[in-house]
């Protein structure tokens, strides 16, 4: 055999070429059918304007609603000037928050980098480009906005579990009298919350915040905590992070069907 | 277990090669590094292959098993599936020498690259001291046996091949095991992002995946020295606030 030092590699694998004997394109795949079922769903959802809110319910991708019709809004009607060839609905000014926060979530990142643009498709798979240019220049650079995107997502957590409040308070029909009460679609709306807290309160930029960024967290009791606490939930950022996008869809979801008289919401109290 | 098991091995140098199958007999408790010493004294004497401590500490007998990067020595038989043959070939990221062995040297002239620890003025005392939760979180990183399984994996440098532009998980977790360090005074936040192109991380967390020593290298390491590079060279409330309060590097 030749003794020469040329470094000589194996060569790079094709795109999908790997000598692994697992069925590795199951996971990417179930990312992209997950993330595009909910994609779809909401930016349908989103545009529909209508069926948000059913009684004291209201939609998570509506909440704030700060410019519409429904008894849940902040500032009344949507102004008289907004130009009729442009479609309204008061998801389409808060939706951007919380999309953008899981768009630039680091879990995401690496899922979808992997399942969308096959970046790889998979672990020691290869890969359908040889130009790389990862997050080290535009437009992927700009990832690094998810920190101000988390303040403004925990802004939106902080309204969520208001809705939840709100969504204990029944009025009656037909003497107006409002009391306190649970239905399925409270339980509903305080799981999300409960859920998109533990997504939300677990997200690596928070850790970076309360601690991460220093050396020395025992010098901050106070930031030691925090920091224990926001990595705890941290480990398990993935699940958090399905988990919560499955019930925030299905919150809207049910309070939809509610709505448009296809399910009927129980009261448990 | 199947009393005999065959082994596509890689056999060849930097003139080329190829896959040769090797039958050999197995038995309980083997891991695939028994499995390829049986072979090189059975059957293949000139059979080329790194180990050492057979102990998954020493981090030598890295190689692709059933085109996973992983520790020979660690990889027992009966995680396997013996009624296909198993596949073993050098790291793909490294150039290779011979058969198994591949060249990781650049990984050792990589890390020349970043900056050593530089120790902090001592205390009041005379002495240097740190908290047990300060110690706690750079002490994973010193778990590292630089097998260099994640380098391998890390499509940057396996694929992409961008060695003068990524230093790669493994350095990424030096850097981190350095700059987390209470004691350490240097500064390496601007060379991650100029040097060694953390940007170019899109955390894949494959390097986490194969990990022998368990080391959360991409929630632990890579993400943390992210977010400080983004304090210092991308958020302009933190350089802001650096200004205000007199901070040196702005």
């Amino acid at each position: 055999m030749s003794a020469t030092t040329a470094p000589v590699r194996l060569p790079v694998r094709r795109f999908g070429e790997t000598a692994r004997s697992d069925r590795w394109w199951i996971q990417p795949l179930v990312v992209v059918l997950a993330l595009t079922t909910f994609l779809v769903y909401s930016g349908w959802a989103a545009l529909q304007g209508d069926h948000y809110t059913f009684g004291p319910y209201l939609s998570p991708f509506y909440s704030p609603e700060l410019l519409g019709t429904s008894p849940h809004n902040w500032f009344g009607p949507p102004p008289a000037s907004w130009p009729s060839w442009l479609p309204f609905s008061p998801a389409l000014l808060i939706l951007p928050i919380p999309a953008l926060f899981r768009l630039t979530c680091y879990y995401y990142r690496g899922a979808y980098y992997k399942a969308f643009w096959a970046d790889p498709p998979s672990c020691a798979v290869g890969e359908p480009r040889s130009r790389y240019r990862g997050e080290n220049s535009f437009p992927l650079v700009l990832q690094n906005i998810h920190r101000y995107v988390l303040f403004l997502s925990l802004a939106v957590l902080a309204v969520l579990f208001l809705d939840v409040w709100h969504a204990l308070w029944f009025t009656d029909p037909v003497t107006g009298a409002v009391s306190f009460g649970v239905g399925v679609g409270t339980i509903v709306l305080a799981a999300n919350c409960v859920l998109l807290s533990g997504y939300l309160l677990g997200c690596h930029s928070l850790r970076h915040v309360v601690g991460g960024c220093v050396d020395q967290v025992s010098r901050a009791p106070l930031g030691h905590r925090a920091y224990a606490c926001v990595s705890c939930l941290n480990r398990r950022h993935m699940l958090w992070a399905w988990c919560s996008l499955f019930t925030v869809g299905f919150s809207d979801l049910y309070v939809r069907m509610c709505s448009m008289g296809v399910w009927q919401d129980f009261r448990i109290l | 277990m199947a009393e005999s098991a065959t082994f596509r091995i890689w056999r060849g140098d930097t003139a080329g090669g190829g896959f040769q199958d090797y039958t050999t007999s197995v038995s309980e408790g083997m891991v695939v590094l028994d499995a390829v010493h049986q072979i090189q004294a059975q059957q293949a004497g000139d059979l080329a292959v790194r180990w050492n401590c057979k102990a998954g500490k020493c981090g030598s007998c890295s190689a692709e098993v059933n085109g996973n990067p992983r520790l020979m020595c660690m990889t027992r038989l009966n995680q396997l599936d013996l009624s296909a043959p198993v596949t073993v070939e050098p790291m793909r990221a490294f150039p290779l020498v011979r058969d198994l062995v591949t060249d990781v040297s650049w990984n050792y002239r990589a890390k020349q690259g970043i900056r050593p620890f530089r120790a902090r003025p001592a205390g009041a005392d005379g002495t240097w001291r740190m908290a047990q939760v300060d110690a706690e979180r750079v002490q994973e990183f010193r778990k590292c046996i630089e097998c260099f399984l994640c380098q391998d994996v890390c499509h940057v440098l396996r694929d992409h091949r961008m060695f003068d532009d990524f230093a790669g998980p493994r350095h990424m977790v030096y850097a981190a095991a350095l700059e987390m360090n209470p004691l350490d005074a240097d500064d390496r936040v601007r060379d991650l992002r100029a040097r060694h192109g953390i940007g170019y991380c899109n955390i894949t967390k494959c390097c986490t995946k194969v990990c022998p020593e368990g080391i959360t290298i991409t929630d632990n390491a890579i993400i943390p020295l992210k977010e400080r590079v983004v304090d210092r060279l991308y958020d302009p409330v933190t350089r802001l606030l650096r200004l205000l309060r007199g901070g040196g590097d702005v």
